[in-house]
């Protein structure tokens, strides 16, 4: 290194400029090609795509003729919108940074407010925007005590969770909503039933997750969502809102579980007051079965979707393979594992 | 002079009774590198802030393009072109290169949607004028596989859109290694050749004299010295000034700067 030791005596200007040139030489960069691109992009997509496929695979060879059969997976696809309708909202907030534990009684809320709307004889349709509405106004709520009011997003969504969940207890003491006209509707003609096997409420779901998707990869609010979750400093000194970012992704949740809420009363038309109350977890999963990383900043909507199938299989699939319902558990934590496992494997933290 | 970007004229700024800055001239020209050397306390921070506007100036005057400006705040100094990059560069790294030069300004249609082409396109401009390319990276590879100096150079090719004139660089190259402190000067060479000037701050003295074309040395929040790098000649007439300013006539060091 000549080069290096020249530095201190002589000319330092030459060698050194001599030494950038020869270093950042110009030639044009060669971006990698195409699908290499591609591959690497979508890297944690795909590993979670690579998850479903394997689980799919042993519980094929566990039970051949079980896993043939169409009804095995439409069962899945009933309940997956539900799931979906929030995991997608969910990856927003896990970006930026933060975490909601309130969707589970957000679903349960705004599905009140619809079996209230249409029990009240109105049109189902006036029902989901009321029950929109619902869940854009407690998320609204959740984001304004975690961004203005500064409270940590774990421990207030939590705390918000059981408060509405409380809400509902105390007003309906328990009792559901059965909405036997809802059938009839054209709003359940256009967003529940079945056509050829496959549930409506599936390929609007699939809908949502592209348009969230689409927003988040190419979108102005998708660019600072990645942007506050990463660096939120630099957001700030560039001009970004951080604060209004923040409180967006929480918005969005609270209108992906209206949605949920829906979705939920629409399958067998009737409303519980435990509504929502299962999806907690599962849908936490997901999102990171999926391959989003919980440090921030990063994260994918196409694998969370993914993951949230995985997921929804794993109780089904348990079943189905010939093991006693004792097993479910354990093997929802061996799959979650298994796949964070391999995420880390497959993803580098940049700082 | 036509070609002078901004002009300070006896600035001071005062802190209560302590005087961060008392008295100080700064002008800068197109396409020049000017070195502002100084030790901690001597006010480098101080006039870096007055120029990106974020503090204000007790007393003193300012002229942009020579047309004397009232009211100066952040955003007069972004109108009158002048970027800064901080030391921390603020960098989101886990991006891609091009999501970071367009931080906060992206190009959008009608619906917000990003123009992801025209982005792409005017980042790879932006980072030719720098001489910012290479083999193995391009403008949506991620900014955490870049080493330091390449990161710099992701923060000067952003502070170089909006079509800057003045881009400040606070302490670029402090905590690079030798090879990466050599591409942040490469950009900043190719800047200057792209006619924008550079305002660059550094604590290493060799560095300083390198990169710049005049050098501005504060003390104690004065002016010690202007002097273009003719007049100094070398490096070393630089580092005995300083210590010179340090020590003044304690250690027998003969004096060359303190003449010009």
């Amino acid at each position: 290194m000549t080069d290096a030791a020249n530095h201190d005596s002589q000319s330092p200007a030459r060698t050194l400029d001599a030494d950038a040139v020869r270093r950042t030489a110009e030639g044009k960069h060669a971006d990698q090609s195409s699908l290499r691109r591609f591959l690497l992009n979508h890297r944690p997509a795909i590993g979670s795509f690579v998850v479903l496929v394997v689980m799919l695979a042993c519980f094929y060879a566990g039970n051949p003729e079980v896993f043939s059969q169409w009804n095995m997976y439409r069962a899945v696809l009933i309940g997956l919108p539900v799931v979906l309708f929030v995991v997608v909202p969910l990856v927003y907030v896990v970006t930026v940074g933060e975490i909601d534990l309130s969707f589970p009684s957000t679903i349960g809320m705004s599905g009140w407010v619809f079996a209230l709307v249409v029990q009240a004889g109105f049109d189902p349709l006036l029902g989901i925007l009321a029950a929109a509405a619902t869940g854009l106004f407690l998320g609204i709520c959740v984001g304004w005590l975690v961004v203005y009011a500064n409270l940590s997003s774990l421990i207030a969504t939590l705390g918000m969770n059981f408060m509405l969940r409380g809400l509902i207890q105390i007003n309906t003491e328990g009792k559901s909503i059965a909405l036997v006209t809802l059938p009839k509707s054209l709003a359940y003609q256009i967003f529940g039933g079945q056509y050829f096997g496959i549930p409506v409420q599936v390929l609007w779901a699939l809908l949502f997750v592209l348009v969230c998707s689409l927003v988040y990869n190419r979108h102005r609010f998708g660019v600072h969502v990645h942007m506050v979750g990463d660096n939120p400093d630099a957001a700030q000194q560039m001009g970004i809102n951080v604060k209004l970012v923040r409180l967006k992704t929480f918005a969005l949740v609270g209108l992906g579980a209206a949605f949920a809420g829906v979705a939920a009363v629409m399958i067998n038309y009737t409303w519980w007051p435990t509504s929502g109350d299962g999806y907690l977890l599962p849908a936490l999963a997901s999102v990171f079965v999926g391959g989003t990383a919980p440090w921030g900043g990063i994260g994918t909507i196409l694998g969370s979707a993914i993951g949230s199938f995985t997921v929804s299989f794993i109780q089904s699939g348990v079943v189905g393979a010939g093991l006693s319902g004792f097993y479910v558990q354990f093997f929802y934590g061996l799959i979650i594992i298994l796949s964070l496992l391999g995420h880390r494997w497959n993803q580098v933290r940049y700082r | 002079m036509q070609n002078r970007i901004i002009e300070l004229k006896d600035i001071k700024k005062s802190y209560g009774q302590v005087y961060a800055l008392g008295g100080v001239d700064l002008h800068m020209d197109e396409a020049e590198v000017v070195g502002l050397v100084g030790d901690n306390g001597a006010g480098k921070s101080t006039l870096i802030k007055i120029l990106a506007g974020a503090v204000r100036p007790t007393t003193g005057d300012i002229l942009v393009r020579g047309k004397p400006v009232s009211n100066w705040n952040a955003a007069r100094s972004r109108e009158a072109g002048i970027e800064t990059v901080f030391q921390d560069r603020a960098l989101a790294v886990q991006q891609t290169i091009i999501w970071n030069i367009f931080m906060g300004r992206e190009l959008v249609g009608p619906l917000g949607f990003l123009k992801v082409r025209k982005q792409r396109e005017e980042a790879e401009r932006l980072m030719r004028e720098i001489g910012f390319t290479s083999k193995v990276f391009g403008p949506s590879s991620i900014v955490g596989q870049l080493s330091g100096g390449e990161r710099q150079g992701v923060a000067i090719a952003r502070a170089m859109y909006n079509q800057s004139d003045l881009i400040i660089l606070d302490e670029p190259t402090t905590a690079l290694s030798l090879t990466e402190t050599a591409k942040v000067f490469h950009f900043v060479r190719q800047a200057r050749e792209a006619g924008r000037s550079i305002l660059f701050i550094g604590h290493n003295i060799h560095h300083v004299f390198d990169i710049s074309d005049r050098f501005v040395i504060l003390d104690r929040g004065r002016v010690a010295l202007q002097a273009t790098k003719a007049e100094l000649g070398s490096a070393e007439a630089l580092v005995r000034f300083m210590e010179e300013l340090a020590h003044p006539g304690g250690t027998g060091v003969e004096s060359t700067g303190g003449t010009v």
